[in-house]
């Protein structure tokens, strides 16, 4: 522990102790896929709690389900069965009108592919939400905080992989959301590239204290969260608090 | 067995099925006006032809006032001459039992034998006249119909002052009155005006024309020079109050057909391209974009060996598919439509038979113009698809590479949200797609304010003609003319508030080598209830000496005011005049001459007369007048204005009704071609995109915003294109339908703007929220899943 604040983390240490409160907390949800006379049952029965301010890697091979989870979670998807909870409120009653409001005030999304607007700078990406949220930071601010202030003026196309995803990032944190969904945000980067993504995702944690969930098959990664998710058929298999957290610059893969 | 290529290309066009049929509905119209276009025209011009010649319509005619039959051998053996012959004519004023208001006829000498050589009737019903019974007369069918006239049943008419019953035999139609006017009048009127033939004895005794006629036909020789004909034949006739002979062009019913054709012929040849041209964009559009979500499979099919040739083949096949559904469309409506309008024709137009021809070779020219037009579509994209080497066709082609530019510029000065910024950068990225959009629905915009200007301007015509020249309620024509008392008859006839005088005599009137038959008309100077017009559209008094003569006659002789022309009265005195002309007036129908009548009568060195008296009546002192009509000898007929107004306003209805469905389809059908293909191209490239939106918390109205927003923009700016556009077809199609007759004024009205692009963007607003539809449905985790 001493060692991770030695290295320049701000580690808040309390929150790994004191109790705090769920932001997330899903009841005994299942989801089947039909297609024709084929069922897949992607997830069967899952129960998770997400805190305030804890970042959690979810961790699983391909098909797992965890992907289905974090669209469920994120107000995406809505399950075949059982409930799901942001605080008090039950996203599993709500239109999808009302989905989009809790997605648009609430969630912060970082996709794989980055899925930047092609036509807007990097700094337009941001303003593009920000435009929209109840209590947004500066555009600037939050590129500069993914290090990316001196190439906000750019094109997606003029970014490289990582540049982008950090575009992605500042995209996602600038509403200050209360929770930030990560689905293999490294999976189309190179490792060293990918470090510089998940350093951003740490410090944003730490910073700004939102929970974060962060889905990857890299088990690697796994070392950075407080909290490690493993799932496999559907179901949960693990689940695991970090004594010691490494930081990005340490892992690799 | 089919190979899995063609089985892929079913799947494709049953894949892109709405905007195949989106597409094929557009190159539809262009095929279909087309084939109808050019199929009436055929039709039209060869039932004439055939009903020409079998019933020997004359190709040369000419009226006199008194020549004698000793002539005609003369004339007959005229070199260039075939057949010739002649025949009385004169006008009669009828009383039909039940009928208050009079009908004019025109009475048409039948020979001693009974059967004419030239412009032979055709008989519908009934037999000819029997040439002993004086009383017995075929009519014309259409006024038998228009008035449930019978063969048995009789009538009064009052012939050179005489009143005499006649019976009709039969009922007839003739190649002289395809379309029938009656003189002074401006429609075709079947009630009113009759066509009556009666045996030659009887009409010449009417006439007082025992051994002598007053009106000439006569068919050319193989190779005969019609000009030299005509002036053999008005050097012969000119003693005896020859009036100018003339050829078929200035025929009136023959001339009115001719002007219809062209019509016909210029909607054949300006609108077809525009949709085609539209349509070979949408194919390069649609095709442009399969191609590139083709990408892997052609990288595939590369891989395994097949040839780039078989591949371009391919799409080529796909492109000749949404051309082949076209073709077939715009054929199947074309032919129907055709022979639904060759009837519409034949019905107006008074034919015996229709022979409905619309011509292979429109169908195979249309046919392969639509092909051509899909492959010329599809060539780009194709070769595009053809060079891709396999390895770079299966890896999923570069990020579209934004640049800064005016956009930014334009974003900043107005404080634009970043979604409207989204469609302005993609606008500016992909300007070639934009023009297509933005042409397209451009040319729908023109299409609909080059049909409805035709409104417009027949409103002008008829302000014109109804408001601002004639705004007399009633026109008496005199059996023949007289002094100016008569006109202090008319007014003191009952209900008659102001009746002015008024004299016309047929003239020639020539400058160099081009000469014209016209009529002049003496203007008197207190002359208020008809007027004559500047260029400019506004009355105006008559200068004191020299003439007035229409702007198009002043473009035919080559002269302005200013020069000199001649004037050949072709009434006695029968002098040639050398007069300048002083004034250019604005005559839309026809061709006068106006001359101040002191000057006139001072040239003629006559004192006044008067020929026709137009009135300003009381409306319950028009029985009493019509009445007066039929019973006076000296008034050969009354052309009531205020009724040809209203016949006017019904047929303008009718055909408004018809054409205001036919072009707004029209126009809405590319609005929705180029929309709804635009639209579905932008949802399938950018759904990636959009859903990232969605997923980011904006709502479906929102994301919508940035595809029907972006359609919209080029639609709204595209409409100022399109009335450009649309002024220059309109300019087009008035030199195309202007004729030395017809002057149309190209005008183009507020109204028919906005009417233009309301359509247009009331249909591309629907088209574009159709699309929208889709992106409310598109499933957001797997429009997620899948990479660009």
């Amino acid at each position: 522990m001493a060692a991770a604040a030695g290295i320049g983390y701000h580690w808040r240490m309390k929150a790994a102790v004191q109790p705090r409160s769920a932001v997330l907390r899903t009841e005994a949800i299942t989801k089947v896929y039909r297609s024709g006379t084929v069922e897949v049952q992607a997830l069967r029965g899952i129960d998770l709690t997400l805190l305030e301010t804890e970042m959690v890697v979810l961790l699983g091979a391909s098909g797992s389900g965890k992907s289905t989870l974090l669209n469920i979670i994120g107000g995406l998807d809505q399950p075949t069965s059982g409930r799901v909870f942001f605080r008090d409120e039950e996203l599993t009653r709500l239109s999808d009108k009302a989905l989009t409001a809790f997605r648009r005030d609430h969630v912060g999304f970082v996709f794989q592919f980055y899925n930047l607007v092609p036509s807007l700078t990097a700094l337009e990406n941001v303003a593009l939400v920000t435009e929209i949220a109840q209590r947004p930071m500066r555009p600037e601010d939050a590129l500069d905080r993914v290090g990316l202030a001196h190439r906000m003026h750019h094109f997606p196309a003029e970014l490289s992989g990582g540049e982008q995803q950090r575009v992605a990032i500042a995209r996602a944190i600038a509403k200050q959301p209360d929770i930030l969904l990560c689905d293999e945000p490294t999976g189309a980067l190179d490792s060293a590239t990918g470090r510089t993504v998940l350093e951003a995702l740490v410090q944003v944690n730490a910073d700004l204290g939102t929970a974060t969930v962060l889905i990857t098959h890299n088990a690697a990664i796994r070392t950075i969260a407080h909290r490690v998710i493993s799932m496999a058929d559907g179901a949960i298999v693990r689940d695991e608090v970090n004594a010691t957290r490494q930081a990005p610059s340490e892992v690799t893969w | 067995m089919v190979s899995a290529l063609n089985r892929k290309l079913l799947h494709d066009l049953v894949r892109i099925w709405a905007q195949t049929l989106a597409i094929a509905g557009v190159l539809g119209c262009g095929i279909m006006v087309l084939v109808m276009g050019t199929g009436v025209q055929r039709s039209l011009t060869e039932t004439r032809a055939a009903y020409y010649e079998r019933n020997r319509f004359a190709e040369v005619f000419v009226q006199a006032t008194r020549a004698p039959r000793s002539l005609l051998p003369e004339i007959a053996a005229l070199e260039g001459v075939a057949l010739a012959e002649v025949r009385v004519v004169l006008s009669a004023v009828l009383d039909l039992d039940g009928m208050a208001e009079p009908a004019t006829a025109r009475i048409l000498s039948l020979p001693a034998s009974g059967n004419p050589v030239l412009n032979v009737p055709l008989l519908r019903s009934g037999r000819m006249p029997d040439p002993l019974h004086a009383d017995e007369v075929v009519v014309a069918e259409a006024f038998a119909m228009a008035n449930a006239l019978h063969p048995g049943d009789r009538f009064r008419a009052v012939i050179e002052g005489q009143s005499r019953e006649l019976v009709i035999t039969g009922t007839v139609i003739s190649p002289e009155f395809i379309y029938t006017i009656a003189p002074a009048s401006m429609m075709p009127d079947d009630k009113h005006f009759a066509l009556i033939w009666m045996g030659e004895t009887a009409a010449a005794a009417a006439a007082d024309l025992g051994g002598a006629f007053n009106d000439l036909s006569l068919t050319l020789g193989r190779g005969a020079n019609e000009k030299s004909v005509i002036a053999a034949l008005d050097r012969l006739l000119a003693p005896y109050g020859g009036t100018g002979a003339y050829g078929r062009d200035r025929q009136s019913s023959h001339a009115f057909l001719d002007n219809e054709l062209a019509q016909l012929a210029a909607i054949a040849k300006y609108l077809p391209p525009v949709f085609l041209v539209i349509s070979a964009f949408l194919v390069n559009m649609v095709l442009g974009r399969l191609i590139a979500l083709d990408r892997p499979q052609i990288g595939l099919l590369k891989a395994v060996g097949y040839s780039t040739g078989a591949i371009a083949a391919h799409y080529l096949k796909l492109s000749i598919g949404i051309g082949l559904v076209g073709v077939a469309v715009g054929w199947g409506v074309g032919w129907w439509l055709g022979a639904g309008m060759t009837r519409m024709y034949a019905d107006f137009f008074r034919f015996p038979f229709l022979i409905y021809v619309p011509g292979v070779g429109s169908f195979v020219i249309s046919g392969l113009l639509g092909l051509a037009t899909v492959l010329l579509g599809a060539l780009r994209a194709v070769l595009a698809s053809a060079r891709l080497a396999p390895a770079v066709a299966m890896a999923p082609p570069a990020p579209p590479a934004f640049r800064r530019g005016w956009v930014d510029w334009l974003g900043d000065a107005l404080h634009l949200r970043n979604l409207t910024m989204m469609i302005l950068r993609s606008v500016s990225h992909w300007p070639g797609r934009a023009m297509v959009t933005l042409f397209g629905v451009a040319a729908s915009v023109s299409v609909l304010v080059a049909s409805f200007f035709i409104l417009d301007v027949m409103a002008v015509l008829m302000t014109d003609i109804f408001e601002h020249t004639n705004r007399q309620q009633a026109t008496l024509m005199l059996s023949r003319a007289q002094g100016e008392e008569a006109v202090l008859a008319a007014a003191a006839l009952p209900g008659v508030r102001r009746a002015e005088g008024a004299f016309v005599l047929p003239v020639r009137v020539g400058h160099g080598t081009v000469s014209r038959l016209l009529a002049l008309q003496a203007r008197a100077a207190d002359t208020q209830l008809t007027r004559i017009l500047d260029t400019q559209g506004r009355p105006f008094d008559l200068p004191q000496r020299g003439l007035a003569i229409p702007e198009s006659l002043a473009d035919v002789l080559g002269v302005r005011p200013g020069d000199t022309v001649t004037v050949e009265l072709l009434a006695p005195p029968r002098e040639t005049w050398v007069v300048p002309v002083t004034a250019l007036v604005r005559q839309s129908m026809g061709q006068d001459v106006h001359m101040a009548a002191p000057a006139l009568f001072a040239l003629m060195r006559s004192p006044p007369q008067v020929n026709a008296i137009h009135l300003m009546i009381a409306p319950e002192a028009l029985p009493g007048l019509r009445a007066a009509v039929k019973t006076t000898p000296a008034i050969g007929g009354m052309v009531e204005w205020t009724d040809i107004r209203r016949q006017f306003d019904v047929t303008m209805n009718e055909n408004l009704v018809r054409m205001v469905v036919i072009y707004t389809a029209l126009g809405m059908l590319i609005t929705v071609g180029v929309v709804y293909n635009a639209a579905r191209i932008q949802l399938a490239e950018r759904a990636h995109e959009l859903a990232s939106l969605r997923v980011l918390g904006f709502t479906r109205r929102e994301v919508g915003y940035v595809l029907v927003g972006e359609l919209m923009l080029l639609s709204v700016l595209a409409v100022p294109v399109g009335w450009a556009l649309g002024y220059g077809f309109a300019a087009l199609m008035v030199a195309a339908f202007s004729s030395e007759m017809v002057s149309m004024p190209l005008v183009i009205s507020r109204a028919t703007y906005a009417y233009a692009t309301l359509v247009v963007l009331g249909t591309a607003l629907a088209a574009a929220l159709l699309v929208r539809r889709r992106l409310d449905h598109t499933d957001l985790v797997s429009a997620l899943k899948q990479r660009e």
